[in-house]
């Protein structure tokens, strides 16, 4: 299937979930017909019926989520993107959710699919998104008395780590 | 001065409460059990690097395995935002899975090519593929050697690491270094075959293929590696798609997938191969054989494809015309899949207009690969969590990045 067929399905079951899709230029690799740049936004908290949708559902059956990274888009705005494959039909699609900094939630889509777990973790850890649902929330790269969110364009490395000096 | 407090002993992280219960011994007496917490790592030699498992057994019986990683992470994401041209990425991603670093390499140039739109020749191609393909053997060379360790049996080590000598001389010829290449550049490669190169290569070939068989018979058909690997930490095939896992490890449960096949890149499409799968043979499918037998067999795939390349490797060019500054598209953004040697190694990149990257997330195989361990280590016995840990062959360099 096409992006914009599996668009068009989520927007006949989920209409208002959907803000807008955008089929960006980049990307489309000749000898492959590179499709996964072409994205869908999600809102945060429909998220988790979108993605229970896109696994379940006969004719998209995306079982496997390829990636899941945080972005801070800078100006108090972050994203989670999700990229979504399937080996049964091998296509594939990008899912974008964006949230602000005043209220950095997002719902988590561990029980959809099991390595979301330590994806968002590592979200949480270096963005400090909170994957609303998650069954074990903490730190994963980063030691759990670490202050603040490091990939975070405004993070300032903290001076001492008990009593070390943090190098810059 | 700030904090100086000692450092807090580590606590267990999740609410778990620790059962126990009674039972009765054969002479009447009723004796307390109470299930235990140990620490596995974060240095042991079966944790190859520094990965600490928190398992809760009760006897000998694991209830619950807790992986912690982190220990060697590195900032890789931080580093490259900070890098003034994509190039200077390159040699960071050598750093991540350490003992397959042309994979790597080529990983990241791919995405960055996609993301331009270079086109690279095709000697430059087939000399990846090569290159690829030898890393590839290396690196199983390393998880079937120390794979052996884990079960006991110290010798095929020995033999694996002489073969990959003879690898690791191969890359040295061509670009100098062992272990981390910077060979594998954006639009092209850093050098090209040195003269000897194809004569050496195919010496290495005539050279390996016996010896796949007889690492065969040392360890892959050993009894005692059979009894100890056979029906061990089985992953279904649909616990392994629902945790992303990927290459010999997804490939070993039964899963015909494999990204050089199903993500078409380079020129894979034009060489006879086919994926190797785990069929269960000697027990379940999906079980700890499984997988090695999969990392066995993929080897020789691997030197059949690296046949094939240097025979058809055409004349040309080993760079393509780039940009002297690579600055991509504002706001372009790609995540670009490849079959690494440890499976799926993607690289999300975003580009704000300038020539550094805007946001560089490395989707490590080994991270993915590790997050499947306490579905699989539940119910097994204490003993067998070292195959299993080890039948997942993980690099730590790319979990905690």
């Amino acid at each position: 299937m096409t992006p914009q067929e599996i668009f068009n399905i989520l927007k006949a079951n989920f209409g208002g979930a959907l803000t807008e899709a955008t089929i960006s230029a980049t990307g489309g690799s000749s000898a492959t017909g590179y499709a996964m740049q072409v994205w869908i936004q999600i809102a945060p908290d429909k998220l988790r019926d979108v993605c229970l949708f896109l696994r379940d559902d006969h004719v998209m059956q995306f079982d496997y989520l390829s990636c899941l990274s945080g972005v801070d888009y800078q100006n108090g705005s972050f994203g989670v993107v999700y990229h979504l494959a399937s080996t049964v039909h091998k296509h594939k699609i990008i899912l974008k959710t964006l949230c602000k900094k005043e209220d950095l939630r997002v719902q988590s889509v561990s029980t959809v699919w099991g390595t979301a777990n330590w994806h968002e973790r590592e979200a949480f850890d270096l963005y400090g998104i909170v994957f609303d649902g998650h069954p074990d929330l903490r730190r994963i790269l980063l030691p759990d008395d670490w202050d603040g969110y490091p990939l975070r364009k405004d993070f300032k490395v903290q001076e001492f780590y008990h009593g070390i000096k943090v190098p810059d | 001065m700030q904090d100086t407090s000692m450092l807090q002993p580590p606590t267990l992280p999740t609410n778990y409460t620790v059962k126990h219960g009674h039972i009765r011994t054969s002479t009447g007496k009723t004796v307390r059990t109470e299930e235990m917490i140990i620490n596995m790592g974060p240095q042991h030699p079966s944790t190859h690097g520094v990965l600490r498992l928190e398992i809760v057994v009760d006897g000998e019986i694991i209830v619950e395995c807790i992986p912690h990683i982190g220990y060697l992470h590195r900032c890789f994401e931080k580093h490259c935002e900070h890098m003034t041209n994509y190039q200077q990425v390159i040699p960071y991603v050598d750093r991540m899975d350490y003992c397959s670093a042309m994979t790597n390499e080529w990983a990241f140039a791919l995405a960055v090519e996609r993301l331009l739109k270079i086109e690279v020749p095709e000697r430059v191609e087939y000399i990846r593929v090569i290159m690829a393909e030898l890393q590839r053997i290396a690196s199983h060379l390393i998880a079937v050697g120390t794979y052996g360790i884990d079960s006991g049996a110290f010798t095929p080590f020995l033999y694996t690491f002489i073969d990959r000598e003879k690898i690791l001389d191969l890359f040295e010829m061509t670009c100098g270094a062992r272990l981390l290449y910077n060979y594998i550049w954006i639009g092209g490669l850093s050098h090209d075959l040195p003269p000897k190169f194809i004569e050496q290569a195919k010496d290495f070939i005539s050279y390996f293929r016996p010896r796949i068989k007889m690492l065969n018979d040392l360890l892959s058909y050993n009894e005692i590696f059979v009894k100890r690997t056979a029906n061990v930490g089985v992953l279904p095939k649909d616990v392994a798609i629902n945790y992303a896992v990927s290459g010999p490890q997804l490939r070993g449960s039964g899963v015909n997938w494999d990204l050089r096949r199903d993500d078409p890149y380079s020129v894979y499409h034009k060489l006879n191969w086919e994926p190797q799968i785990g069929k269960g043979e000697m027990g379940t499918v999906g079980d700890c054989w499984d997988r090695h037998i999969v990392r066995m067999r993929e080897m020789e795939q691997s030197l059949n494809l690296v046949e094939q390349a240097l025979s058809t490797l055409p004349e040309g060019n080993i760079q393509a015309a780039i940009p002297k500054r690579i600055r991509p598209e504002k706001d372009a953004e790609i995540y670009v899949r490849s079959e690494s040697s440890r499976g799926e190694l993607g690289f999300y990149i975003i580009s704000d207009g300038t020539a550094s990257p805007y946001r560089v997330k490395a989707r490590g195989p080994a991270f993915v690969n590790l997050s499947v361990l306490p579905e699989i280590a539940k119910g097994a016995m204490i003993a067998d969590l070292v195959l299993i840990a080890g039948s997942i062959d993980i690099v730590l360099g790319e979990v905690d990045r």
